[in-house]
């Protein structure tokens, strides 16, 4: 049924993928607290390594040796299996998604996507909306009022984004007719006037904000809010569960930079001179710093606000845009 | 003025009312609110801001075991025994003013007089535990012999913690390579003070 080949093509493929994303996403806390501090004019992360490059490790370290808490009255099963739901449907939801044009190495045509499904584009986002379920089992599970409240908060948020998201990319593929995420990109060959951003630049706002939610990035991180909630679901983590609920969000973050990258920016399509790879990286390197950037400038958004924004303003907005992309095909 | 007008709470004329903007009343004009409030771009310069401080990279952090602060002449830390420039010997001629003045009762002297007749001080010590760095003691003392330092890092074991005379006297290989400093002054400003001069919050 299945060649061998491609079942080692594949398991390679996925391992290589979950290898790079994690480590990745472990560097991407290092480029935030960086980020952040010379924002705010500090100095971040300095004295583990040169520049503190080496407080990864050291973060790492303290993650994976740190007495793993569990409380007396918490869930304890659910308890255990909710960080792993959220870091697993964070690595799992990236199995549809391409990252770099297909290339040729020791004469074999890799293709740096796990799985071209046609319905790409509705698994990416429903596996990402299972996510929920972490925090959300999380907070129930915990026997603390705090996590019960982000957990909460963390329903909330999804009913409303998940609404805005999916009928915000409605607009999009109706143009292209396809989910694949490799025809969209496809689709938009023709250098920086073809990118989809031109055409549907409303849809493009509206799935950057959904995605900023989607993310529990701030201005939308209700669901862990310090100031607010201390760490919301995760305040009764400790050690490596902790850390799995940090990698989830950070490849959550990756996973929504690149299907920005591809829905809307271009893709891996080579510009000018520069190759589709490093457009590839170069979009996504911009779309993390973004979520940074946005984290160190603007406030946050209490519950309700967000709430009422995404119920009364970005959904009748998406309606509208996927109305008036209907006329415009017919 | 009278009681009654310190008990007044109706001042209505008495407020200045700042020019704000209008609670909305109905729904339309919440909206339009909001609107008005998303294109304003307000939260673009937000993003302006905290980019152009990261380009500027005007980073203020002192990374503190490695740097350190100059303290100002006015600090008063860790006290200083002078030595006399032109000789070498102690400043301290024993008048024992810095004793009676010492508000915490941590100073205390010993004095004698040697074989040339001359009152010395044989021992001299303060106990850091019960000062409170008021600064009297050098205030009062007519010889300018002590005087507070910049040595601000003195965490102890113990709440009584003595400074001795040989740990506050300059050493004499200090004193002859000429590394003792003068005590500038009270209210002397410090040597970068030009460029720690800011604006009062009424300039902007």
């Amino acid at each position: 049924m299945f060649d061998t080949a491609v079942v080692i093509e594949t398991v390679v493929k996925a391992v290589i993928v979950v290898a790079v994303i994690a480590a990745l996403a472990g560097f991407a806390t290092f480029i935030e607290r960086k980020v952040l501090a010379f924002m705010q004019r500090r100095l971040g992360p300095m004295h583990v390594g040169p520049y503190g490059l080496l407080q990864l490790a050291a973060d790492g370290i303290k993650l994976f040796t740190k007495e793993d808490i569990i409380p007396q009255n918490a869930v304890k099963p659910i308890f255990m299996i909710a960080p792993v739901i959220a870091a697993t449907t964070a690595f799992v939801a990236m199995a549809a998604v391409p990252y770099f044009p297909e290339f040729t190495l020791f004469g074999y045509t890799i293709h740096p996507i796990i799985s071209d499904i046609n319905v790409a584009l509705l698994y990416v986002m429903g596996v990402a909306s299972v996510g929920i379920y972490g925090p959300l089992l999380a907070g129930m599970s915990s026997a603390n009022k705090w996590s019960l409240l982000g957990a909460a908060r963390a329903v909330v948020q999804m009913l409303s984004f998940e609404v805005v998201s999916g009928l915000s990319v409605l607009a999009p593929i109706m143009m292209i007719g396809s989910l694949s995420l490799i025809d969209i990109n496809d689709a938009q060959t023709g250098g920086i006037g073809d990118w989809l951003i031109w055409k549907q630049p409303l849809a493009f706002v509206l799935f950057a904000i959904a995605g900023f939610m989607e993310t529990n990035r701030a201005p939308f991180d209700t669901v862990e809010f310090e100031a607010e909630i201390v760490a919301g679901y995760a305040t009764e983590y400790s050690g490596m569960r902790w850390g799995l609920f940090f990698i989830g969000e950070y490849a959550n973050m990756i996973t929504i930079s690149v299907l920005v990258s591809i829905l809307f920016m271009g893709g891996y399509n080579a510009f000018w001179f520069i190759p589709g790879g490093l457009m590839m990286l170069l979009k996504v390197s911009f779309w993390i710093f973004l979520f940074l950037w946005v984290r160190a400038a603007w406030p946050h958004v209490r519950p309700d606000q967000l709430m009422w924004v995404c119920w009364k303003v970005l959904m009748p907005l998406s309606v509208v845009n996927i109305l008036i992309t209907g006329f415009a095909l017919l | 003025m009278e009681l009654k007008d310190f008990k007044r709470r109706d001042i209505g004329s008495a407020y200045i009312f700042l020019n704000t903007e209008a609670t909305p009343t109905d729904g339309w004009q919440a909206f339009k609110r909001f609107v008005k409030r998303t294109i304003k771009g307000e939260l673009f310069v937000g993003l302006w801001i905290v980019l152009r401080e990261m380009i500027r990279f005007d980073i203020h952090t002192l990374q503190y075991p490695l740097e350190k602060i100059e303290m100002s002449p006015r600090y008063r830390a860790i006290h200083r025994l002078l030595r006399l420039f032109e000789s070498g010997s102690e400043r301290c001629i024993g008048c024992g003013l810095c004793e009676k003045i010492c508000i915490s009762n941590c100073i205390r002297m010993d004095t004698h007089v040697d074989e040339k007749s001359r009152k010395v001080v044989s021992e001299y010590s303060i106990n850091f535990g019960r000062c409170i760095f008021c600064g009297y003691c050098a205030e009062v003392c007519p010889e300018l012999a002590i005087v507070h330092g910049a040595e601000y890092e003195n965490a102890g074991e113990q709440r009584a913690h003595f400074g001795l005379k040989e740990d506050m006297l300059t050493p004499l290989d200090t004193f002859k390579a000429k590394h003792q400093k003068e005590f500038q002054g009270f209210g002397a400003l410090s040597a970068n003070a030009d460029e720690n001069i800011k604006q009062t919050p009424l300039a902007y």
